[in-house]
């Protein structure tokens, strides 16, 4: 055997060591029982480690696609690009994470919260990389798991728990269904390698077709695509706010992408019925989740269903499995992550500074945090896809990208959707600025991790779109389905 | 040699804007003016650095190379289609742009330090004056005509800024409004020329023949494809140049979109002078020049068309000229006509052996001529008119004559730049606008004695203004009060300064400018056409000698009797042949009144009702489904199963 062929697993492998660096840490630096003041090294190396690790990938990028293990394992420069744009959405989140860490009933787990949440980091990578279906599953798994384990993070919480029961319900119900699409790839087609898959696939064999959906399925779950959506709402309400943001953006980005490579690779004979059930859903998906977040009070539940909403967008970059769609796919999940993980940064801040989580809360929230308010106005108008901001550029490439596939009707009804999705972000801005309230959000001041998130989120919403250098560097590397 | 440096054009003046516009609150008034001067002379050297640089550089094939220090794909659509760049391209008449720019904003920056003196928003005058700058020199060293659409807004909103910068008056406010409504509408001819522009061609670009020289390795633009604009019966490009004229008439104020340049007057002086006189006006002629190897080639018969608008409106402005008493305005009706020159001057090329005949094409290079000479002759009128305004707080003439007394060095200077425009030799205005007269008589004749005719009506306005306000009947009893004193040396060195170069430019280089701008960028040797320039001194010399014996007495009788004369006349020149009239009467009647109510209506009944719909819609459906989201996993599974059998069954039948 090989052993270099290890190497061409290196971002995989500077991962796990940052991992490991961090168990370590985790174990001799602040394990001492008798110590009631837990020393915060964690949280002030876990950062710079996963940046450094970030440079490390970006910079040792391969020029073309490596394989290891007998295609097992395939990697491209494209996928490195969208790691290092996962990793960056986790030291926002690990930036965010750091004032609920340091509450007293957390100081003792925070070893595990970074660890847990680097750990399904790496599952995604694994799927992201993945060559042969068994190792596209065993991520997956290593993504889902410990993600239930964070979920119910604060497990004394009962809500937290019964997020985390339903997660794990949903996600075997999931993985069952998946697992049984891939059982029948395998009957009908003897392997389970993506590259000796396409040859064997044919648009007119039901089987696999019904594989096909099967697939779509348990990745549409991870996703939270409708109809296999409902237990977002629930999850994200119970989970801590800043596991639902990592859920939010992380989880969902991998999982939009790796199914943008399988469809193409693997289905690639059956793009016209992909293509078919992908219209469906994605209108199905905008259109159910604006009309649930129109209701909602609960800021967290709120967000769920425009991540829903999101999610559709996101999807939309696949149909046709086109080059450009590729990269506004990955240029609309960075530019969604700042923003997102922005307006859940604040979210966070505010319900550690004052425990409060409704819309309603929010009202008058301008007078006594006009910064806070500011920037999640920002993202919100970014989210809404209002220019200048870098939401209305992300858009228009989606749209630009489905547009050019051929589907000018599902753009048109996703335009639609984007007014109504401008409606209910704007209920939270008219909260924050123009209702009054006799018991606002008392005025507080955030710590420096967050400070520094939100810049960064500010910074990436209100610049991600003028420079366009950024929607360039993805183009670079994207491929499609198409030439 | 690579011109990198000249990205620090835009950036200092924008950094400036920043400072200034956001710290501006903690300076003192004179950090703020000297920081804006300061950076602006800095500003103004790198240009004439750049212009030295440039014109001494080799030249390639006889022709001066456009370069493109940088550029780089800002919104790309489709693959290898069209896509908005970013960038600094630079061609000769960029170059001289830029030194006319810094020149007079220089200028109207160290003026500025005294006619602003004590106002209130003192630095947030010279934080728009940067930003209006850097917008101006953004729009020149434009690469596309995509980011020159970008700049060009941007000057608008500069322009509306600055006109109502007193804005606790009402006339100021509404002269602004006015102003950005006149040329926001008349931007929508440019955007749609854009638009049909770039569809047909497939390029933004202004690298017609991919020629340019691209410099630091950047992108080069994809060059304009013009078969399939061709193809559309030789119709698609003109119409396409035209809504871009249409846009740049409503800046350089051509008839009937002029209406908005005399009301900008109410802006601080140095303004009209910077904005309104020498640069922003000029973008329309600019803008044709830009386009100009495509005006000749492909649309000759439209771009006379454009002679002709530019021929009427430089008529109709000087005789408005003639009746106005405000001096701002009669400076104001004067730029108008002076740019219908240039306008005239490129309108008159003649598509002789394609763009190549710099003999045909003459008027490109007169028409550049004479915007650099204007600019700089304009712009010390206008500083002079700031500094009489200063000294007796009003801007009409009755409160004026004989001021000669009071101001000697605003007098003089102010006598060599009406000799200027009036085109009497050596001024610099005599060259250019020889050059403009040559180039029309080349034309037709026709085109020609008309344009003279307009010399002589310049030459004799000009001099009504200047002995209306140094000369004639002085306001004897109002200057006892406010006896009228010269201004300080901060606004008196800008005045010589400008004057100098007014009186130098033209005979210090006879000859050499056609030889850095020029319509095929080959060298041309301007040489004087004698019956020419003979006719035009002589016919401006008899205007000046008319308005002297009208104007320059104590009493002026002939005046007082034209005035009772032609009493229909003289009130229908000082109403501006009621042109703003009938613009009230379309707006509020006809626009107003009859299609902006209907569409009020369907607006807020059909479109609103559409939008209150889907709000209804979204809320009702909302409601009718939150059963689905009932918090049982196993209702949840149930969903889920179902949609995965709904999906099968969609494919499978």
């Amino acid at each position: 055997m090989d052993y270099s062929q290890f190497l061409n697993m290196s971002d995989e492998l500077s991962l796990l060591a940052v991992v490991v660096i961090l168990f370590m840490a985790d174990l001799f630096c602040c394990g001492s029982e008798n110590s009631t003041k837990p020393s915060k090294a964690l949280s002030l190396i876990a950062v710079p480690l996963l940046l450094v690790q970030t440079v490390y990938m970006l910079v040792n990028m391969p020029a073309d696609c490596v394989t290891a293990f007998g295609d097992m394992y395939l990697s491209a420069p494209m996928m490195t690009v969208v790691k290092a744009v996962l990793n960056i959405g986790t030291v926002i989140v690990f930036l965010m994470a750091n004032v609920w860490m340091n509450r007293e009933e957390n100081q003792v787990k925070q070893g595990e919260f970074y660890l847990l949440t680097l750990f399904t980091l790496l599952g995604m990578y694994f799927m992201i990389s993945s060559g042969h279906f068994l190792m596209f599953f065993i991520g997956l798994e290593l993504a889902s798991i410990p993600m239930t384990a964070l979920v119910a993070f604060t497990k004394k919480n009962q809500e937290s728990a019964e997020a985390a029961a339903k997660y794990i319900l949903t996600a075997l119900f999931s993985s069952g269904l998946l697992l049984y699409g891939i059982s029948l790839l395998y009957g009908t087609c003897g392997t389970l390698y993506f590259n000796d898959m396409a040859a064997v696939m044919d648009a007119s064999n039901w089987v696999q077709l019904a594989a096909l959906v099967l697939f779509i399925s348990g990745i549409g779950f991870k996703i939270s695509l409708v109809p296999f959506h409902l237990w977002t709402a629930d999850t994200y309400e119970g989970a801590p706010t800043t596991v639902t943001g990592y859920l939010s953006v992380i989880s969902k980005g991998a999982a939009a992408f790796v199914m943008f490579v399988i469809l193409t690779k693997v289905f690639e004979p059956m793009v016209e019925n992909w293509n078919l059930l992908l219209f469906w859903i994605i209108i199905v998906s905008i259109t159910v989740a604006n009309i649930f977040a129109v209701r909602q009070n609960n800021i967290k539940r709120f967000m769920a269903f425009s991540a829903i909403s999101q999610a559709g967008y996101l999807v939309l970059g696949a149909m046709g499995g086109t080059a450009q769609g590729m990269t506004a796919m990955v240029y609309y999940l960075f530019v969604y992550m700042v923003a997102n993980l922005g307006v859940f940064a604040i979210i966070n801040i505010v319900e550690q500074r004052s425990g409060k989580l409704n819309i309603s809360d929010y009202d008058g929230f301008y007078a006594t945090n006009p910064k806070l308010s500011f920037i999640m106005t920002l993202c919100l108008f970014s989210l809404a896809g209002i220019p200048p901001f870098a939401g209305f550029f992300s858009k228009f490439f989606i749209f630009m990208a489905g547009f050019k596939a051929g589907f000018p009707w599902l753009v048109f009804i996703a335009l639609v959707n984007t007014v109504i999705s401008l409606y209910y972000y704007l209920l939270i801005v008219k909260a924050m600025y123009i209702k009054k309230s006799d018991t606002p959000i008392a005025r507080f001041s955030s710590d420096g991790y967050t400070q520094i998130g939100l810049a960064l989120c500010a910074i990436g919403v209100v610049f991600a779109g003028i420079l366009s250098q950024i929607y360039q560097y993805f183009d670079s590397f994207s491929f499609g389905l198409m030439p | 040699m690579n011109f990198t440096y000249t990205i620090f054009i835009l950036l200092l003046p924008f950094f400036s804007f920043l400072i200034l516009g956001l710290a501006g609150k903690w300076l003192s008034h004179r950090t703020a003016g000297i920081f804006g001067t300061l950076v602006l002379g800095v500003v103004t050297v790198l240009s004439y650095f750049t212009a030295f640089e440039y014109f001494t550089a080799d030249r390639v094939d006889g022709v001066f190379q456009t370069l493109v220090p940088y550029n780089f794909v800002w919104l790309p659509f489709f693959d290898g289609g069209l896509h908005f760049d970013l960038g600094i391209m630079l061609d000769p008449i960029t170059v001289m742009m830029l030194i006319v720019i810094s020149t007079v904003s220089l200028m109207v920056h160290i003026y500025s330090f005294g006619y602003m003196h004590g106002e209130r928003g003192f630095q947030r005058y010279y934080a728009y004056l940067s930003l209006f700058t850097m917008s101006m020199l953004g729009l020149v060293m434009a690469t596309n005509i995509f980011q020159m659409y970008m700049f060009w807004e941007l000057v608008g909103v500069c322009s509306y800024l600055l006109i109502g910068f007193y804005y606790t008056q009402a006339p100021a406010v509404a002269a602004s409004k006015k102003a950005f409504i006149v040329t926001r509408f008349a931007d929508l001819g440019f955007l749609i020329g854009i638009l049909f522009y770039g569809y047909y061609t497939g390029s933004f670009s202004f690298d017609f023949t991919n020629t340019a020289v691209y410099l630091n390795g950047a992108m080069p633009g994809v060059g304009a494809d013009f078969s399939k604009a061709i193809a559309g019966a030789g119709f698609i490009l003109p119409t396409a140049l035209f809504l871009m004229f249409v846009g740049g008439a409503g800046k350089s104020a051509m008839f009937p979109l002029h209406i908005w340049l005399p009301d900008a007057m109410e802006g601080p002086t140095p303004v009209s002078a910077l904005i309104h006189a020498a640069t922003m006006v000029v973008a329309g002629v600019f803008q044709v020049a830009r386009m100009f190897p495509l005006w000749i080639q492909y649309a000759p018969e439209t771009l006379h068309i454009v002679a002709w608008i530019g021929a009427f409106t430089a008529f109709y402005a000087a005789a408005v000229a003639c009746a106005q008493s405000d001096i701002k305005r009669v400076l104001a009706f004067s730029t108008i006509s002076q740019i219908a020159f240039m306008m005239v001057a490129l309108g008159v090329c003649l598509p002789e052996g394609g763009y190549t005949d710099n003999h045909a094409s003459l008027g490109y290079m007169a028409s550049m001529y004479h915007l650099f000479t204007h600019a700089m002759f304009k712009a010390t009128l206008f500083l002079c008119a700031g500094c009489i305004i200063h000294a007796v707080h009003s801007n009409e003439m009755e409160f004026m004559g004989g001021m000669r007394k009071y101001m000697p060095i605003t007098h003089i200077t102010f006598l060599i730049a009406c000799l200027a425009i009036s085109g009497i030799p050596p001024f610099s205005g005599f060259f250019s606008k020889d050059e403009i007269l040559v180039a029309a008589f080349h034309y037709s004749s026709a085109m020609g004695w008309i344009m003279t005719g307009i010399a002589a009506m310049t030459a004799f306005y000009m001099f009504r203004l200047y002995y209306g306000i140094f000369w004639g009947t002085e306001n004897v009893e109002y200057h006892e009060h406010h006896t009228p004193h010269e201004s300080p040396a901060v606004m008196t060195i800008p005045l010589i300064l400008l004057t100098v170069i007014t009186v130098t430019v033209g005979w210090i280089l006879p000859g050499s400018f056609g030889s850095f701008v020029s319509a095929t960028g080959e060298a041309y040797h301007i040489h004087l056409d004698w019956s020419v320039a003979g006719t035009s001194i002589v016919i401006a010399v008899i205007a000046i000698a008319l308005a002297t014996y009208i104007y320059s007495g104590v009493r002026q009788p002939i005046a007082e009797k034209m005035k009772a004369t032609f009493p229909a006349l003289h009130k229908w020149a000082y109403h501006r042949f009621y042109l703003d009239e009938v613009y009230q009467f379309v707006t509020h009647r006809i626009v107003f009144g009859i299609f902006s109510r209907s569409f009020a209506w369907f607006d807020r009944h059909v479109v609103d009702g559409f939008f209150n719909f889907l709000a209804w819609g979204t809320n009702a459906a909302s409601y009718s489904i939150r059963t689905l989201q009932s918090g049982r996993v196993q209702q949840y599974a149930f969903v889920f199963l179902l949609g995965v059998l709904v999906l099968i069954l969609m494919l499978i039948i």
